[in-house]
């Protein structure tokens, strides 16, 4: 990092031997552009966490009727219209590769849009802030409260008493709204005010009311600088092309003072834009100054171009001093050569590319997956028994899984070594070679099965067996392969 | 250490630590104070750790911390919750009859997975994980029976077992009627190789069938009956099926007739609780050679 040195900066950050106090940033209220999408997409994450679990999805008859469910005492996700079953979690794999390549896009066409409108700790952070300014009052007015040497005036008092009430509150509904996500979420809310909630529940919700108070009220923009990995990593997925946050100083150097620029400038000497008014770093959440370079601590929300543009447009000259631009047009401008922007990249396109393929085997595999499946696991010890007629029989364990809302009534056929026969322990057979089983709706069943045929007619060690189990009633077919084992 | 705050760095104006290395200096750059008092806290709670909790080796035990808590009564506890929870299902097992076990998909499916844990903790070390015996040691997957397949059959010889010295154990042995003298050697040749024919077996060139009959019918037959086709009550074997127990060469049933065979089958009553030999009779029938 190439910062500048601020002489005020080394006489008060108590730069003891052992630690440093943290100076606490008062992020100053800015409006523009880029506040406006942060509003926008704060509204729609903030609205999709809390409301989500409301959503009612019919699934029929004893299924539950939640959009978005995850079943841990049954092991089912819902998510709409899919269900998935716990051998079914890779697509959580799937998901995550999708989300990671997609963070990885995210960086390589805007740099940090993650972190400065979407990550949870900037919503929520920014959520306090809001609640913040509201009750104690804007940059100057906190600042001066929290440097009063008089605070305990009653009226400062019910303010501070108002303002944790309000974050406990909605730090107390981030954690309730966070259980719901694990059960019927009207029935949940019924026990949990009546305190018939299970203990697990208010445990949770104790954890995330906690977890979410200290960091979006206390610990904020140290959880960016301390705690979050992505800023390290984000680095490396940055190049030359990507837009990031940035101060244009080939526009705004020299700073000087707005009368001293007219002057100047009458003089027809080159002067910068900046007239280094501090906006740009008043607003910062991260309380850092933009105009020193790319910092590992910008999560590039784009307040100080809102900042800074109302500045330029005070004093009349051109917004976007800080935009979102890269170094290449830096340099292009101070060229004297038109900036140019590039998108479609060959990062740009490979990532495109990585989510387009994970997401479209994902859809792909769901929407073929059979809601009947069989597995079949061959017994070890032993792998075949001679019976006393000199026959050889071979013993499987059978996994039948009707994930369908439905019971099934399923028969079982096999095919593979010469007059085989079969019989399914425990269960009756309608006919003596075809066992029927039923299997009840979202549920599995496990089978073991036992497949005998004469030594004579079936020389070879090892004979492929191919199990067919097929929905009676409507047809639907599954099959799996193994193999028949001779002594 | 030198006074690190006469070294000031020039591009960051932070102080060094004083410490370089290849001309590279180090910034001193202090913590965070709320991680430093983390990292005090996280001492005092390893003090306070040791403290309450059983931590310290000494030579014979170790410290057992203020509230005497220890990890195995904690397994303790949870194993007694986890009998409690089963108790009910393991006593439907219990009630139940054999027959009705088998009915059940519930009751069966517990009945199997308990007995196959069972089994493998008491009945592997002879007849194998998976029941495939050994030498000696019965497959209980087939179709052969010493003493009989049906459920309450298998039940009683896991009860009693055989030869096991329990009251009501099975009885019966191959007698040895070499070493008893009771047979000659070459009527023992004889007899193995008639044995062998019983169930289609190619024997010496030399065999004389009539007179392997004739010492079968004097010898053998009370047991093994007039057809060799066994007796369960007695635990003999079939002779004329394609399952041997000891093996069907000629050598083996030699040293079979001449030195007799008494396997030992332990009695599991009074070791194993009567649900669990219930829930075992009912996986080793259904291992696929229960009648």
């Amino acid at each position: 990092m190439n910062k500048t040195v601020n002489p005020k900066d080394l006489a008060s950050d108590g730069d003891g031997p052992l630690y440093a106090a943290q100076k606490k940033v008062y992020p100053q209220s800015v409006s523009g552009t880029f506040r406006r999408i942060k509003w926008g997409l704060m509204a729609v994450c903030l609205g999709v966490y809390y409301f989500l679990p409301f959503v009612r999805w019919n699934r029929g008859l004893g299924a539950p009727s939640q959009a978005v469910l995850i079943d841990l005492p049954n092991s089912r996700f819902y998510f709409f219209f899919i269900e998935l079953w716990p051998q079914e979690v890779y697509y959580f794999t799937g998901l995550l590769i999708a989300a990671a390549v997609a963070l990885f896009l995210m960086n390589s066409v805007g740099g940090r849009i993650w972190c400065g409108y979407l990550c949870p700790q900037t919503v929520w952070t920014d959520l306090f802030y809001a609640v913040e300014r509201l009750i104690e009052g804007d940059r100057r007015e906190r600042m001066k409260k929290d440097k009063s040497s008089d605070p305990l005036k009653l009226e400062r008092i019910s303010e501070i008493v108002l303002k944790h009430s309000i974050w406990l509150m909605i730090a107390w509904w981030t954690g309730g709204a966070w259980v719901l996500y694990f059960n019927d979420a009207p029935t949940l809310v019924k026990e949990l005010v009546t305190f018939q909630g299970p203990m697990i529940a208010y445990i949770w919700i104790g954890i995330l009311t906690a977890t979410t108070y200290l960091l979006a009220g206390y610990m904020r923009e140290q959880v960016c600088t301390y705690m979050c990995p992505w800023p390290r990593i984000q680095a490396a997925l940055t190049d030359e092309w990507a837009l990031n946050v940035t101060y244009r100083y080939d526009r705004g150097e020299k700073r000087t003072s707005v009368k001293k620029a007219a002057e100047l400038r009458a003089l027809g000497e080159q002067v910068g834009d900046c007239v280094d008014c501090y906006q740009c770093v008043a607003v910062c959440p991260t309380g850092i100054d933009i105009r020193n370079g790319p910092q590992m601590e910008c999560i590039q929300c784009g307040l100080c171009i809102d900042a800074c543009d109302n500045v330029m447009t005070k004093i009349g000259r051109p917004k976007r001093l800080i935009g979102y631009d890269n170094d290449i047009n830096i340099h292009r401008r101070q060229e004297g050569k038109a900036p140019i922007y590039r998108i479609v990249r060959a990062r740009t396109v490979v990532y495109s590319v990585i989510i387009a393929a994970v997401g479209g085997f994902m859809v792909y595999t769901l929407a073929t997956r059979s809601l009947l499946d069989v597995n079949v696991l061959h017994d070890r010890n032993p792998v075949a028994v001679k019976l006393s007629d000199g026959s050889i029989r071979n013993a499987y364990t059978v996994r039948l899984l009707n994930k369908s809302g439905y019971d099934r009534v399923i028969a079982i056929d096999a095919e593979g070594p010469v007059n085989l026969t079969m019989h399914v322990v425990g269960a009756d057979s309608v006919t003596p070679d075809r066992p029927m089983i039923v299997i009840p709706r979202d549920a599995t069943s496990e089978l073991r099965l036992l497949v005998t045929a004469p030594a004579e007619n079936n020389s070879e060690k090892s004979i492929p067996v191919r199990f067919h189990v097929m929905d009676i009633g409507l047809g639907v077919a599954a099959s799996a392969t193994d193999n028949f084992v001779a002594p | 250490m030198t006074d690190h705050h006469s070294d000031i760095d020039s591009v960051s104006g932070k102080s060094t630590t004083g410490h370089e290395w290849d001309g590279i200096k180090e910034l001193n750059t202090p913590l965070p104070r709320w991680w430093v008092i983390t990292f005090y806290l996280t001492i005092v709670w390893a003090i306070a750790y040791w403290v309450v909790y059983p931590a310290w080796p000494l030579i014979a035990s170790n410290t057992t911390g203020m509230f005497g808590y220890s990890s195995r009564a904690d397994v303790a506890v949870e194993l007694a919750n986890l009998e409690k929870i089963r108790g009910a299902k393991m006593a439907a097992l219990g009630t139940a009859s054999l027959a009705d076990i088998e009915k059940d998909p519930a009751l069966l499916a517990l009945a199997r997975a308990k007995g196959k844990t069972v089994f493998g903790d008491n009945c592997a070390p002879c007849h194998g994980s998976g029941g495939a015996g050994a030498k000696g040691y019965p497959n209980l997957n087939d179709d052969d029976w010493l003493w009989g397949g049906s459920l309450d059959q298998i039940m009683q010889t896991i009860q009693f077992g055989a030869r096991s010295g329990h009251a009501k154990t099975h009885e019966g042995q191959m007698l040895a009627f070499g070493k008893d003298g009771v047979l000659k050697p070459d009527e023992i040749v004889t007899a193995a190789n008639y044995v062998r024919s019983l169930s289609g077996l190619p024997t010496r060139p030399s065999f004389d069938k009539a007179k392997g009959e004739k010492i079968f019918a004097e010898n053998c037959a009370a047991c093994h009956g007039d057809a060799g086709k066994g007796n369960q009550e007695m635990g003999a074997p079939n002779l004329t099926d394609k399952i041997w127990l000891y093996g069907s060469d000629e050598a083996t049933l030699i040293e079979t007739i001449s030195q007799g065979r008494a396997g030992v089958m332990p009695a599991w009553e009074g070791r194993l609780d009567p649900a669990t030999i219930k829930a075992m009779a009912v996986y080793v029938h259904s291992l696929g050679g229960g009648k």
